[in-house]
């Protein structure tokens, strides 16, 4: 049943294309909530077909329950499509706004880290600097705990977005992937900081 | 182009759907259809007491009739009255459509009077649901309610209508109803995957000790013969699950009851001791399979069902089968190969002899066992029973023996007690021809009893059998047998006087107290052309058995009181 993490439950991603109508997302999240699943992301967005709307989840819960979640997505009217693809090779990203301090002292060195992560800075304060950071949760989350020391004030995540792999591409050497579990999350952390 | 008010526009969309009856009570909100709606004569317009017995009968007719049954009510209130009714439907998978009436667009979200988000409320107990904001929309969007509502699994639809847009009067095509629906995202399957077809059979002609599970879902797409034709091709007993009541003959030899918490030992000895559980259109209810990791252990399991999510849901299968169930009957018959199974109906028969599951105990006492088993007899299981949630219940279940399809209605998912009065209505209105007993007990007919009024009113001949116990007669059973005698809140110590309540309701009321008043009593309900209220006033401290206590086994099932 894919990924059991460390307490138990199970993270499951979901991509389901749906009819673009006021009432939607609050059909789909109540089947969440009635079965005790959490959303732990969600990204909507235009889809390439008129009046369909794409949303990626990143659901939670009891293994069983999360697992049989995209069959009752499915009953659904307004949804067209959905798919498990918790399994499947997929290529996912997620972006993230991080406003972090950067005094008169430590912006050089924050700007140092940033031009390493290949993160842009995109607003400038007297007293911080907001950068925006785009890869896989692994990356957002490693860039995030460097910045602690300098003073994080807000993050912003969009929540992942993800898509199946071309049939063409033989994928998952650059670490993208369906799986994840906890323990996994770090090994791949500690990855990312050493090959950059 | 003509001019229509969305009223119109609402009346004849029914009118074009086969729509003959509609239960309902207006209020200010859906007045504006209300006050086209007489000008429709084809629609004949039930007025109930109670939105909540809108709902029901509608419930009731829908699944008599096999025709999606339609009920409306006013903003606020009236909807939410509506709410137990379509969780009702939506758990037995009944077709029916709700008409609620909103306030006007301009006062949506402001909490407004009478104003309710009955979209958001009722989502999930609603197959679908829709707010109508544009009049030119309802056209469509009634076509798709009552196509959504019937076709698939089926389930309750509602379609909110603002005041504005019920009144408004705009330009209407008449192409508009030719128009097919098309939704993108909603194909409900019909004939199953060849290849999921044929495991089936290959499990079924390579078992020794099979049985069939017969569910509700034989009963919606009408596969009594296809049913029949499987069972007696390979010999097979069937089983039916307590809403798959009326979907096999019970005078059939190979009827074998139904299993689970109050069902017969027998039946519930037979799964557990099948080789192969074929389940058609049932969904693995609790009450069936108690503990799941004990449940029919020794069975390979086939589950024929419409509704993808149900598959693996509660009880993991080998041979899943997506479709309708006639069609998916209709192409594993072919492929099944005629056999006997001599022994393994032989030790049914023996099970069936072992643990009788249905002796009534010696006594003088009015059991209410007796009080069905008399109204069996002197139907000869011709009539349609009804019936209401808890003892009586059961006790219907148990000994009434039905003969004909779909002669059985009872709330079985939700377990709805007051469904017993408004949705005998539903049946009788339609079936008018037919002889509809309700089994009511106590408690559940005091929840919907201003129905009775629309009984008399509509001169409805419905037989309402009261098992009065002058208590909630299953509570009674748990605390006594679940809950260490620890008796609470289970006795009805100031119960009108039922006859006299019929009475004032201008409907023929009679009491029996003793066993030897009963045949007498249920010939003179019968003749009597109108309704009629019998109080059977019945012995307070008979249980339900056999019984299974909740998320049990076999293992521990109680046969009789000990």
């Amino acid at each position: 049943m894919g990924d059991v993490m460390a307490n138990g439950l199970a993270r499951r991603t979901l991509v389901a294309l749906v009819e673009n109508k006021p009432g939607v997302l609050a059909r789909i999240s109540s089947l969440f909530r009635r079965r005790g699943i959490n959303i732990a992301s969600l990204a909507v967005g235009a889809s390439e077909q008129k009046h369909l709307s794409r949303m990626t989840f990143v659901a939670e819960g009891d293994p069983s329950t999360v697992g049989h979640i995209a069959k009752h997505l499915d009953k659904l009217i307004e949804v067209v499509e959905v798919s498990d693809i918790t399994d499947a090779n997929v290529v996912w990203r997620e972006l993230a706004m991080v406003r972090v301090r950067a005094t008169q002292e430590s912006r050089p060195r924050v700007i140092q880290l940033a031009n390493i992560f290949r993160v842009s800075i995109v607003d400038v304060g007297a007293e911080a600097v907001t950068m925006e950071i785009t890869g896989d949760t692994a990356k957002i989350d490693s860039m995030i705990t460097l910045m602690e020391e300098f003073g994080v004030e807000q993050v912003m995540r969009t929540g992942r977005v993800a898509m199946l792999r071309s049939a063409l591409s033989p994928g998952g050497e650059d670490g993208e992937f369906g799986a994840e579990t906890a323990s996994n999350i770090q090994t791949r952390e500690g990855l990312e900081s050493g090959s950059v | 182009m003509m001019k229509k008010t969305g009223g119109q526009i609402v009346c004849e969309a029914l009118v074009r759907e086969g729509v003959e009856v509609v239960f309902g009570l207006p209020g200010g909100a859906i007045l504006p259809l209300y006050s086209t709606l007489g000008s429709y004569p084809g629609l004949r317009h039930v007025l109930v007491r109670h939105e909540e017995g809108a709902g029901l009968a509608a419930d009731g007719y829908a699944r008599a009739s096999g025709k999606v049954g339609v009920c409306m009510a006013t903003s606020g209130p009236g909807a939410t009255n509506l709410i137990t009714a379509l969780a009702t439907s939506m758990m037995d998978s009944a077709p029916v459509v709700a008409i609620t009436g909103q306030v006007g667009r301009a006062a949506i979200g402001s909490d407004a009077f009478q104003e309710t988000d009955i979209t958001g409320a009722t989502m999930p107990v609603t197959k679908h649901n829709y707010l109508v904001m544009d009049t030119h929309d309802l056209a469509a969007t009634i076509k798709e309610a009552f196509h959504i509502a019937r076709t698939g699994r089926p389930g309750p639809v509602l379609i909110d209508i603002p005041r504005d847009v019920q009144a408004e009067e705009i330009e209407f095509d008449e192409a508009e109803w030719d128009k097919p629906v098309s939704l993108r995202g909603y194909h409900p399957p019909t004939v199953a995957d060849e290849a999921e077809v044929a495991a089936a059979a290959k499990l079924i002609n390579e078992s020794e000790r099979p049985v069939i599970l017969a569910g509700h879902g034989i009963i919606i797409s009408r596969a009594f013969d296809e049913l029949l034709e499987l069972a007696e091709k390979a010999q097979i007993p069937v089983i039916s699950t307590l809403l798959g009541i009326s979907s096999f003959p019970e005078d059939h030899v190979l009827s074998t009851g139904f299993p689970g918490m109050h069902g017969m030992a027998y039946a519930s000895l037979a799964l557990d001791q099948a080789d192969l559980l074929i389940n058609i259109g049932a969904r693995f209810d609790d009450r069936i399979t108690g503990d799941t990791k004990r449940f029919s252990p020794n069975s390979k399991k086939i589950h024929i069902d419409i509704d993808p999510a149900e598959l693996n849901k509660n009880i993991k299968v080998e041979a899943p089968v997506l479709g309708d169930v006639r069609h998916v009957l209709n192409q594993l018959n072919p492929m099944v190969k005629k056999t006997t199974h001599v022994e393994w109906l032989r030790h049914i028969e023996q099970l069936k002899a072992d643990h009788p599951s249905l002796k009534i105990r010696e006594t003088d006492d009015l059991l209410g066992q007796q009080v069905i088993k008399a109204i069996s007899d002197a139907t000869r299981g011709d009539a349609l029973i009804v019936t209401g949630v808890g003892q009586h219940q059961m006790w219907a279940a148990q000994h009434y023996q039905f003969k004909n399809p779909n002669s059985w209605f009872t709330s079985g998912g939700l377990g709805t007690m007051g469904y017993e009065v408004p949705a005998a209505m539903g049946v009788q209105l339609a079936h008018p021809d037919k002889e509809v007993w309700t089994i009511c007990g106590d408690g559940g007919v005091q929840m919907t009893l201003s129905e009775f009024a629309t009984i008399a009113e509509n001169n409805l001949p419905v037989k309402i059998a009261i098992l009065n116990n002058n208590m909630l007669g299953m509570i009674t059973q748990w605390q006594d047998m679940v809950f260490n005698k620890t008796f609470y809140a289970n006795t009805y110590t100031g119960n009108p006087d039922f006859v006299k309540l019929a009475d004032a309701y201008r409907i023929k009321g009679m009491r029996v107290t003793s066993p030897d008043q009963l045949d007498g009593a249920i010939r003179e309900a019968r003749e009597h052309p109108g309704p009629v209220v019998i109080d059977f006033v019945i012995n307070p401290e008979e249980n339900v058995f056999p019984m299974i206590p909740s998320g049990q086994s076999v293992a521990e099932l109680i046969e009789e009181r000990l």
